[in-house]
């Protein structure tokens, strides 16, 4: 009999298991208790919306919920904090939901395959968005389409439909120390008087091997930050670095995209990665463990005087050793005739697009969540002091540009008349062509493979890659 | 009793037929049917036919994953049993402190994947840097560094599985052939190990499998670094389905290849161990 008990408990307990199972994966209904398995910070917004209609919260601040997936981990709490308020002042529920850097591809995936799916996301530019076209809700007759400065940073198909629309607007460069740069050029012998002579390949090269051999008198590691391969840093080179020999193809081409690049100007790529990582901090051997964090870190403990990044590497080197007056942001120059007048590299690899799949209340409440962002008080002063975004808006007058010294120096050189770099490298084929040179340029730099393998990889991999993704 | 068995055959059998349903048999049939189709997201597929499985042969990475695969696959499965029937042998003579020691080697092994990928990079990449190199240096460094990982990681375990079958011969078997003046080589070789065949079949199974599946800790070490060199073959499907764009499919592919692969030599493995066990 006693047997019989136990096992009859046993039996209970696993079934009870089960039930608890299904309860979670169908939303529980009725039951607030049951955890999310997507650990929102509020819980309730995506209960809310599977119970829609009997459900007094929902029913009183109208139908339609918001999920945002953020693509930028340097300010997940920032736009948690956003969607509070937002919450707080309508009612309606926003979940955001941020991917780890990185993951965002295998994050919207995964996300995108559920019953509540994101109702905003991100793509990075036309290639991005080829895998996610078909989940784009037009935004034509959107607020934030409307107060959209130019087209140019809209995703517009060929059929008039607006797919995505940018929110953001970076600028990179090669982020100096001022304060070294100047403690430099009071040396004897130093190749420059002032940091503006700089402005050829050649001159920064002559600068730079000249710091990288004085590096004792200026009590600092190297010339540059370590051209770390790790995957938080390899996109530096292998999409921002490469962007400039793209650009200047295009330009010499006079095309904005092509299927099978030539590689006019892989010579100059080579000469400024062999710069980078011959007036290093670290031995080359050492790059492919090298992080973003690592150059960051070097940089704003003043260990190096340059640093590849762009604006948004602000919250990363601020409050250290570096002074926020000591931030300057050159061209990056590769050696291409007439480059003293190339300016920065500005563009945009974070587009909006909402998610036509999903509920038309949910699509409503998403435009309006976007408006308000882009429009009240709270939003423009959100992206202007805990973001930090510069963005291409109407909205976003002069009083709200963001305090950001990289940004003022992204403007000083607009200023300056130096003409603007455009983002080329949104017209990658992919990924995985980006890999594939990311590979080469380590194998290359730590002496294990030879430069004709990132020339391989550069042009015949874009060829290749192109007609895969194509098929 | 009989008959009571019957009667709770579904209360029993039930919850746990159909969370095997929901959690294996479902995504499983679901895999199988998506290899075949172009698909973003898992609700949205397109019947393309076989063509998936074509585009695997074309993919360079994977026959240079299912290589090194293999070769880290013979190695370890060597190495740990090796070394796990040793130390098993050791704790077994009845030692001091033979308590702590076979819970001090079983440690590792109640540590997760990823957590040990990161610690043994960090304890690799220290030495390492001694010599101005990391370990992402060359797949040669991946490799030797997730071998003493899964190495580490597996003794302990190995090494119980071991220990319980050497607890099992019974002690007269030993003791005959000490009498009729059998060398502890040769006690070695034909009494304990045809006696502990079982544990071997176990044990080879495991870290055969093991081997073939191995995916957190490949992730954490090197993540396939340089150029997906040192990628096992569950990481280039991990990469393969989520690294690239329109290549979904080809990762579905891929695992069912992956799947019948490692089935085939689990079962293949298990009748070759089997027909070497005894009968006690």
């Amino acid at each position: 009999m006693k047997k019989k008990l136990v096992s009859l408990m046993l039996a209970a307990a696993m079934a009870a298991t089960m039930a608890a199972g299904c309860g979670t994966n169908n939303g529980g209904a009725g039951s607030n208790a049951g955890t999310d398995d997507k650990q929102t910070e509020d819980t309730d917004s995506s209960d809310d919306k599977e119970e829609a209609g009997n459900d007094s919260q929902a029913a009183a601040s109208g139908d339609g919920a918001v999920y945002y997936l953020n693509f930028k981990p340097e300010q997940a709490d920032q736009w948690k904090a956003l969607a509070e308020t937002y919450t707080e002042q309508t009612g309606v529920p926003v979940t955001v939901e941020t991917a780890a850097s990185g993951t965002y591809e295998s994050t919207l995936k995964s996300e995108m395959a559920k019953d509540e799916a994101p109702t905003l996301f991100q793509v990075n530019g036309p290639v991005g968005l080829a895998s996610w076209k078909d989940y784009c809700y037009d935004l034509k007759d959107s607020a934030v389409y409307k107060n959209l400065k130019s087209d140019d940073f809209a995703l517009i198909a060929d059929s008039g439909e607006v797919q995505g629309v940018a929110y953001v607007i970076e600028t990179y460069g090669l982020i100096y120390n001022k304060k070294l740069l100047a403690d430099y050029c009071a040396l004897d012998g130093a190749k420059i008087k002032d940091a503006s002579e700089i402005n050829s390949f050649a001159k920064l090269k002559e600068v730079a091997d000249d710091i990288q051999a004085k590096k004792d008198d200026l009590g600092i590691v190297g010339a540059f930050t370590s051209a770390g391969m790790d995957s938080s840093s390899d996109w530096r080179f292998k999409t921002h670095l490469a962007n400039l020999p793209i650009y200047y193809e295009y330009e010499a081409d006079g095309i904005t995209s092509t299927d099978a690049i030539k590689g006019t100007y892989l010579d100059n790529y080579k000469n400024m990665w062999d710069l980078y990582i011959t007036d290093s901090t670290v031995e080359s051997t050492m790059l492919s463990s090298s992080t973003g964090e690592d150059a960051a870190a070097e940089f704003a403990m003043g260990e190096a005087v340059f640093y590849q990044n762009g604006t948004w590497a602000y919250n990363d080197i601020k409050d250290n050793e570096v002074a926020d007056e000591d931030l300057g942001m050159m061209p990056i120059y590769i050696g291409v005739e007439g480059e003293e007048n190339q300016g920065l590299c500005t563009g945009s690899e974070n587009y909006w697009c909402v998610n036509k799949n999903a509920s038309q209340e949910d699509i409503d409440a998403t435009l309006a969540f976007m408006e308000w962002v882009i429009t009240s008080d709270e939003g423009r002063t959100s992206f202007r002091d805990e973001m930090g975004f510069v963005t291409p808006f109407t909205t976003f007058t002069d009083e709200y540009q963001p305090a950001n010294p990289l940004v003022a120096a992204s403007q000083e050189d607009i200023d300056a008349g130096h003409k603007t770099v455009a983002w080329c490298f949104t017209t990658m084929p992919s990924e995985n062509w980006k890999n594939g040179v990311g590979s080469a340029l380590l194998e290359y730099a730590q002496g294990t493979g030879e430069w004709d393998a990132v020339v391989s990889a550069f042009v015949d991999g874009w060829a290749s890659e192109v007609q895969e993704v194509s098929e | 009793m009989q008959k009571s068995i019957k009667k709770y055959f579904p209360i029993f059998a039930l919850p746990t037929l159909a969370a095997f349903t929901i959690g294996f048999i479902i995504p499983f049939l679901l895999g199988i049917y998506l290899s075949f189709c172009k698909f973003t997201t898992v609700t949205d597929a397109k019947f393309v036919g076989i063509s998936n499985y074509f585009k695997i042969f074309s993919d360079k990475t994977f026959g240079h994953a299912l290589w090194y695969t293999a070769v880290f696959t013979i190695v370890s499965v060597l190495l740990i049993n090796v070394l796990a029937f040793t130390v098993a042998m050791l704790l077994t003579k009845g030692i001091k402190g033979t308590n702590i020691f076979r819970t001090v080697f079983f440690m590792p092994n109640l540590i997760g994947g990823i957590v040990l990928g990161y610690i043994w990079q960090l304890l690799l990449n220290g030495i390492l840097a001694h010599f101005q190199k990391t370990l992402t240096y060359s797949s040669a460094y991946g490799f030797w560094g997730l071998v003493v990982l899964m190495c580490w990681q597996q003794i302990g375990y190995m090494m119980i599985i071991y220990i319980s079958g050497i607890q099992n011969i019974p002690g007269e078997l030993i003791e005959a052939a000490k009498i009729d003046g059998a060398t502890n080589g040769q006690i070695l070789r034909n009494v304990t190990i045809p006696m502990v065949m079982p544990s071997i079949t176990i044990c080879t199974f495991l870290t055969l499998t093991n081997g073939f599946k191995l995916f957190d800790q490949n992730l954490a070490l090197t993540n396939g670094e340089p150029s997906n060199m040192s990628e096992l073959l569950a990481l280039n499907i991990y990469n393969t389905f989520y690294g690239r764009t329109g290549f979904e499919g080809v990762g579905q592919a891929k695992a069912v290849v992956f799947f019948i692969l490692v089935a085939l030599i689990a079962v293949g493995q298990n009748y070759l161990t089997r027909r070497k066990e005894v009968q006690q």
